[in-house]
């Protein structure tokens, strides 16, 4: 049984009558990277919204099996609990939350969920420090209210640090490289890196093939349109940097 | 002697038969300058009579209804007894302060615990003040709140028995805040009228919270008058608690009025009472002044909240800030009229104004208007008002990190409420206000689960 199985599924926005997703097939496993790639406004954030539990969004179609259990019954928060984050394209700035308030009753939402103790105050902090380093974001910043201020590649590496805090079984990136100078897409891509493992798998969201230089995905996905129209391993991603979305499109139509 | 008032009488007529009846009473004939207003203001307030909502000022906020209930009114030097646990329960735990209480408007000396003092520095009843300093009252009494324009100001003025007196002499600092706690107790539905007098010297400095409670409930009306004098280079820093029961209500009116270079910082907190209006106007009249204004209502049930701000900024130089925020829930309502007028002279001024609203739910309403009146060329002056729900996708950020629906909500409205908590500077106070909104928050979702 596969971590995440995404069958026939159809998605419409609530109160208008557009479908975005029309029929998507995926199949994912804890151990694997997949990449999601395609040109803008092909329903990319749409799936990893529907993914994480957004409800503006109406299944109309299909399923979504996590673990083998339906994920469309779950709540936004009881996914998480269960190991999916979704690390946002936008991430929200939140003035007067504190970073380091608000992270510490989501770790422990999930630890409790997962049956483990509470983190103390102390532990807590270890962790955030030791977490930290990892995206080389600053310590400091965790001391503020949530992406109050923070720089678009601090944005970032602050999603990716809290998917270092929480740990899930599902991580979905979506586009976390977009905006990122050289040396943060290096350390975003480093850090997702490390936490790669056997027991995690990993959606990742992008519009580049550079990214997937540094995280090498095992398998590679084309959407357009709301539909996945080409699947394939690495070599796919560079293929279609050479070639462009219109060859994907072009097979897709001759296809149907 | 408490007198009931006929409701089969007009609202206007009933105060006037009551002055009548008491006359000769209360601070009467202790302190000549209290007393010899008494008569212009009861004269005064015949010519205006009880504000109604055809007036511009109170047209969202229709206080008549309030006024025209048959209350008690206490007008005798005695005060029901009240428990000292009962006392107990309402203070604010580890605050260290000079505690002053007062009991349907009159300082109860058996439950103060005013302490040590420093030199001239003066926490008492008004009444006693009237007495013991005369000339202090007499400088400031009747000062700076105006009753021409002001029925309820004038009622409270006609009527005035006793409140609370602070005076902190020239130069002198008072370290530890005065807590004044408020005290209603009454059998019957009751009105009282406190006055309150804080006069603070030039270079003197203090802290005065006042914390608003009833311990009864019967419904209570209570018309308070505060006056505030800051001289030169003083600073008054001044904090309202209201956490009356849902049976209470009232008129509140400051008027603050302030010297070169000198700060007055006043903050008011609103977490109760069926109607609630809120007078303050600040009068900067010096260079170099600094006025901050602050306000957080939390509206439930069929709560109404009601704050009109004016500052008048009548010399150069000077800076305001204000920043008034609500939340409102249920069918509460709140209204918010902040006024800054700039005079004609008063150049390089900088007064900034924000009221910010989160409506919570469909029957709730706020209504906003934020005036400027500039007459000066060169200020800085900025307002702004909005109005909306919470952040939804902030919210779905938080959920999706494992915070429950109603956690994410109740951080998202603890935020919203954080940059006026964060103003109150004193920690045990900060720490009970905080408590209590997250207690308000709380209630807000669990109602509806
Ligand atoms: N809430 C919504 N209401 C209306 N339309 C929506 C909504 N969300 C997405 N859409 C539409 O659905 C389509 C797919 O959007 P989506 O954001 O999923 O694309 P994407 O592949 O992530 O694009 P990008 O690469 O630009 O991020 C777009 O046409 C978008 O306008
Ligand atoms: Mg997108």
């Amino acid at each position: 049984m596969a971590l995440l199985e995404v069958k026939n599924l159809h998605v419409s926005v609530e109160d208008e009558d557009i479908e975005i997703l029309k029929g998507v097939d995926l199949t994912l496993d804890t151990g694997e990277v997949h990449a999601i790639m395609g040109p803008n406004g092909s329903g990319k954030s749409t799936l990893a919204a529907v993914l994480a539990g957004r409800e503006e969004y109406v299944v109309t179609q299909g399923e979504i099996l996590y673990d083998g259990e339906d994920l469309l019954e779950l709540e936004a928060e009881e996914r998480a609990e269960k190991g999916v984050f979704l690390a946002f394209q936008y991430p929200v700035e939140l003035p007067g939350v504190s970073m380091t308030n608000f992270l510490r009753e989501a770790v422990n939402a999930v630890r409790e969920a997962r049956g483990e103790e509470e983190l103390g105050a102390g532990d807590f902090l270890k962790l955030v420090r030791e977490r930290a380093k990892l995206v080389d974001l600053s310590a400091d910043l965790t001391k503020r209210s949530v992406n109050e201020g923070f720089s678009g590649g601090e944005k970032k590496r602050n999603e990716i640090f809290q998917l270092a805090m929480l740990e899930p079984r599902l991580a979905i990136l979506d586009e976390t490289d977009s905006g990122l100078d050289i040396d943060a897409l290096r350390q975003v891509s480093d850090g997702v890196n490390k936490l790669r493992s056997d027991d995690r798998g990993f959606l990742v969201i992008t519009h580049y093939q550079r990214l997937l230089d540094y995280i090498v995905p095992d398998h590679v996905h084309v959407m357009v349109d709301g539909r996945v129209v080409r699947s394939g391993d690495k070599n796919l991603a560079v293929q279609l940097e050479e070639k462009g979305y219109e060859w994907v499109r072009e097979e897709a139509a001759a296809a149907a | 002697m408490p007198t009931t008032l006929d409701t089969s009488a007009p609202a206007k007529d009933r105060f006037l038969s009551a002055f009548e009846m008491s006359n000769g009473q209360a601070l009467n004939g202790k302190n000549a300058s209290i007393s010899s207003h008494r008569e212009a203001a009861i004269q005064r307030f015949a010519e205006l009579g009880v504000p109604t909502n055809k007036l511009e000022a109170w047209k969202y906020t229709d206080i008549s209804k309030i006024v025209d209930r048959e209350y008690t009114l206490p007008l005798s030097m005695n005060v029901p007894d009240v428990d000292a646990s009962d006392l107990d329960d309402v203070l604010i735990e580890d605050l260290d302060a000079h505690r002053v209480v007062t009991v349907n408007g009159r300082v109860h000396n058996g439950l103060s615990d005013i302490g040590t003092l420093p030199d001239g520095v003066v926490v008492s009843s008004l009444a006693d003040a009237g007495a013991n300093h005369p000339d202090i009252v007499e400088a400031h009494y009747g000062k700076y709140a105006d009753f021409e324009d002001e029925a309820m100001t004038a009622l409270n003025t006609a009527f005035v028995q006793d409140g609370l007196f602070v005076y902190v002499p020239s130069g002198t600092a008072v370290e530890k805040p005065i807590y004044a706690v408020h005290l209603t107790v009454s059998d019957a539905d009751v009105m009282i009228q406190p006055r309150h007098l804080f006069v603070v010297e030039d270079g003197g400095i203090a802290t005065i919270i006042e914390m608003q409670h009833t311990l009864t409930d019967a419904r209570v009306f209570t018309n308070t008058v505060r006056e505030a004098y800051v001289g030169a280079r003083g600073n008054l820093d001044h904090y309202i608690g209201q956490v009356e029961s849902d049976a209470s209500s009232q008129v509140q009116t400051t008027a603050a009025y302030h010297e070169d270079n000198s700060v007055f910082s006043t903050n008011t907190i609103t977490l109760s009472g069926e109607m609630v209006r809120n007078n303050l106007t600040i009068t900067p009249d010096g260079e170099f002044c600094e006025s901050n204004l602050y306000g957080l209502y939390l509206g439930k049930d069929q709560m109404h909240v009601d704050n009109q701000t004016l500052v008048d900024h009548v010399h150069a130089d000077c800076v305001s800030n204000e920043l008034y925020k609500n939340v409102l829930n249920d069918a509460s309502k709140g209204v918010f009229n902040g006024k800054v007028f700039v005079r004609p002279d008063s150049q390089r001024i900088n007064a900034y104004q924000s009221n910010k609203s989160i409506v919570l739910s469909n029957e709730a309403n706020m209504y906003t208007k934020p005036e400027l009146e500039i007459y000066a060329d060169d200020v800085q002056c900025s307002h702004g008002a909005t109005s909306g729900q919470l952040d939804e996708e902030g919210i779905f950020y938080l959920r999706s990190r494992g915070l429950s629906e109603k956690r994410a909500r109740i951080l998202m409205l603890q935020a919203f409420a954080q940059d006026i908590v964060d103003e109150i500077r004193v920690d045990a106070l900060r720490e009970h206000m905080t408590h209590r909104l997250r207690e308000r928050f709380a209630s807000y979702f669990d109602r509806s689960e």
